[in-house]
This record gives structure tokens, sequence and C-alpha cells, in this order.
């Protein structure tokens, strides 16, 4: 049997919170560095960069959150065998209350019937939580705060698609990509960073191109044939000229990374989810040890 | 965004100032800005409410989609991270809301849609684009929340704030003379997405 001090392991939670919601991560931000200077002098796709840039600095030394959309808290947790996952759960919502009052958040869970906000980021599946097991001894947590704005333009595609000219192959799914952002325009905030799923069922996708969201940027595929597809997208998606916010410019996103499932011989799912340029992710490691 | 590119808007505005805008101008707002979002669009919408019955005059505001983090302190209401939300999800209702009430601007992100810009053109109205995402930058141009309808009701986020704001920034995405960029650049890129399909 494993255990965890719960007090200690529920503030460290709180903390994490107010990581994600208060300072980007480094890859993102010298991302959108080089996103600014490639922009035109005096065009306003730089001068929306310079805002951004700006803000980013405004929130990590006032500890403020970057965006008020705090978003979904969308947790990715690996807990070692023997580490009781209601117990997790029941840390994780605990300390999600705590950080919405004391970072604070913005209240987002709202009730499908009755309508109401619950005023806490808790609700039923809210936050969304994920628990998988590892053969290591340590907990690892990682916390995305997915803003909704950049929710909405995700799509999920089943191929083949006539009108896309999509088959079921690669190719296709790259067309599916290039779709998704024509569609959402300057919707979701771009610079964008596209999470891919690819796989058998649509659920399946959907998680899996969401967990693309927390990948580091400069991380490269370990499949040869998926980091050139992620480079040439990045590439294709740049050729849109829809540019930072949408006014227009080089940089529509800054980041394309795919992760692949085994798929049925009848099906062909590939899932698209967007991130705005905050992508707010964090992590948290927990050493856990065996109870004598 | 400070430049001497900047133009300087001081609410209320009149429906002659709103003319001299044009898309592509960078402005910085100074006077009282409403939020509204999903709820109160709806709201305003079906219920429509008479103007006596709103704590604010609509007759040349500007609506601000956004709903904000805002903290309770002992001297009153703060902003704490203020930026905008989504237009296009209330383009169903802005065109109706805009000639109803008599605002002069609407500002938000990502744009609307053909119905407001339409809307715009007839009533001698702009659509302000500010920074999506500079939540904190944004907040510290609130100097003020001067008062707050429907909080009760709507609750923080959907609640209508009114804010009294100085150097604001946003730029002009679609004027009063029927120009859009949001349009613009949706043609350019469906032009590269042809090419890219194939």
């Amino acid at each position: 049997m494993l255990v965890f001090n719960m007090l200690k392991l529920q503030n460290a939670i709180v903390e994490l919170y107010r990581k994600a919601a208060t300072s980007l991560p480094e890859d993102v931000e010298t991302a959108l560095r080089l996103a600014r200077r490639k922009e035109e002098k005096g065009s306003n796709a730089r001068a929306a960069l310079s805002t951004i840039l700006e803000n980013i600095e405004i929130a990590r030394a006032g500890e403020r959150p970057i965006c008020q959309d705090t978003g979904a808290p969308v947790f990715f947790v690996k807990a070692p065998v023997g580490l009781s996952h209601l117990k997790l759960k029941d840390v994780i919502i605990k300390a999600t209350r705590i950080a919405t009052r004391e970072v604070p958040l913005r209240p987002n869970a709202v009730d499908i019937v009755t309508d109401k906000n619950s005023g806490d980021n808790t609700g039923i599946g809210f936050p969304v939580i994920y628990i998988e097991e590892t053969k290591y001894n340590k907990l690892t947590i990682d916390l995305m705060l997915k803003g909704s704005g950049s929710e909405n333009i995700g799509q999920l595609y089943k191929l083949p698609i006539a009108e896309l000219k999509a088959e079921r192959d690669l190719e296709g799914v790259k067309k599916c990509v290039i779709d998704t952002i024509h569609k959402a325009q300057g919707k979701g905030c771009p610079p964008y960073i596209i999470g891919i799923g690819i796989g058998a069922t649509k659920d399946q996708v959907t998680r899996l191109a969401k967990e693309q969201l927390m990948r580091n940027l400069n991380d490269i595929n370990k499949q040869k044939v998926l980091a050139q597809l992620e480079k040439r997208l990045l590439n294709d998606i740049n050729k849109l000229g829809i540019g930072p916010l949408g006014f227009g410019g080089k940089t529509t996103a800054v980041g394309v990374k795919i992760g692949i499932n085994h798929r049925h011989p009848a099906s062909y799912f590939v899932d698209v989810s967007v991130s705005c340029w905050a992508d707010r992710r964090a992590r948290l490691i927990w050493e856990v040890k065996s109870e004598e | 965004m400070k430049s001497e590119k900047n133009k300087i808007i001081n609410l209320p505005l009149t429906k002659q100032d709103v003319l001299t805008l044009k898309v592509g101008d960078m402005v910085l707002i100074n006077g009282q800005i409403v939020t509204g979002r999903d709820k109160l669009h709806k709201y305003l919408f079906n219920e429509k409410p008479s103007k006596k019955d709103i704590p604010f005059n609509l007759e040349g505001a500007v609506l601000y989609h956004c709903g904000p983090i805002i903290k309770k302190t002992p001297k009153g209401f703060r902003v704490v991270a203020g930026g905008p939300t989504t237009s296009m999800r209330v383009e169903m209702y802005e065109q109706r809301i805009i000639s109803e009430y008599g605002l002069i601007g609407v500002m938000g992100k990502g744009g609307m849609g053909m119905q407001t810009l339409k809307a715009l053109k007839e009533n001698g109205c702009v659509y302000l684009h500010t920074i999506g995402g500079a939540a904190a930058y944004l907040a510290e141009r609130v100097k003020r929340v001067a008062g707050v309808w429907k909080l009760e009701e709507f609750g923080m986020t959907e609640a209508m704030w009114i804010l009294e704001v100085k150097d604001f920034p946003a730029i002009v995405t679609m004027d009063a003379h029927g120009r859009s960029l949001h349009e613009e650049i949706e043609k350019r890129s469906f032009r590269e997405f042809k090419k890219l399909i194939g």
C-alpha cells in the first residue's frame, strides 16, 4: 500500500493551478517572441504580439491569471501501482475548490439542467481527470487549463471526406487539420498550438489529441514520418495567413503535434484539438513512499 | 500598443465620430464601457428590457464581450483579469441589440459575421477587436468598476459590469462603411486553402 500526505499534495495541486494560470511555459513564450520578430514593424499582428508578451510578464510578476478564461481544468495523471485513484480524485477536487478562491480562477462549471454555475469549478465530470497507472514510483500530475475559445474550434473527422478530397491516409489527415484552422480563422486566439489524435474510436482520438497539447513545442515525434508531417503541417497552416489573433500575418500556429493509435479497418478517426496562444500547462512530480 | 498611430476614443461617441474610424485603426479607449456576453445578449434579445430598466445608458456606448474575473474587496469590486471572449457566439443577437439600444461600438475578439456588419453600417457602429488572452494587461487599464447589473441572476462571468477604462487598446476590424478585415482575411486564406487541398 502506498501512502501520501493528503494535505501536502492538496497544497501542491493548488500551487500547480497557480503556476498554470499565471505563467506560460518557457517554450511557448519563446515561440511567441520568435513570431513577433517575423511580423512586419507597425503591423497589427506585431502590435498584438507585443501586447501578448507584455501581458505574459504582467501576469507572471503579479501572479495574476494570463487570461480571464482560466478554462476547463484537464488533468493527466500517472499514478504508481497501489495508489488509490479515488483518493487522488478527491484531493484534486478539493484543491480545485481552494485554487478557484485563492488564485483566483474564474468559476467555469455550469450545470446542464439548471444552467447554474457551481461557483467553484467542480461538478459532474468537472474538472476533467484522466488517471493511468505507471510502473515508476513517482506520481506525475500534468494540468492544462483549456480555454474554451480555442476548445470550440476543435473538430472531429471521419475519413474519407469527399469535399476535402481527404482519403484514408496521412495526406487525408493533413487536409482535416488545414480545414479546422481555415474554418477557425482568428476565433480561437492564434498563434495556435494544434494537437492531433488518429485512431479507431471517437472517444480515444479526442483524448489523444488533447494529450498532444501537453507536449513541449521542442519535442520531436519519435516516428520520423510523423515528425515530418508535423513540420509540413505547421508550414502549410502558416501559409493561410490568418496571423496573430486573426489580424493577418505570418504566424497562425507555433506548433503541431500528432499522436496515433491503431485503427479498425473500417474506421479512421481524426480529432483536431486546438490551443490558443496561452497553452497553459504545468507539471507536478510527487515522491511516493511505501508504507512500512 | 501605444504609438503615435493611435486614435483616442473618449466615450460616449457620436455617430459622426464613428464614421471617422476605419478598418486597421489602432485606438485607445477612455471612459465607461459595459460588459455583456452570452446570457446578457440572450436576455436583451428575448426579454427586450426597456432602456429605463437598464442602469446604464447604452445609447452611444461600447458593449464589451467579456466575462471577467472580479474580486470583491473592502473598497469595492476590482477587475483581476478582463480580456475579450469570442464575439461570434452572439452573432444571432447583435444586429437587433445594436439598433434597439443605439450602441456605437461592439468590442470583443475573433470578429463577427455579415448580419452584424450590416447593422454596423445601418446604425453607425464599429467592431473593436481587442487583444485576446491579454487579460492581466487589459485589467490594468480598468481604473474602476462603476457598477453592475444582473450579478445575482447571471453570476460574475455573465453579469453586465460597468467599467471605467483608460488607454484601453483595440483595433477597428469592422467599420461603419461596410468593411471587415475578417472577411478580407478569410477570402485570402480560402485561396490558400484551395491550393493546399488540391
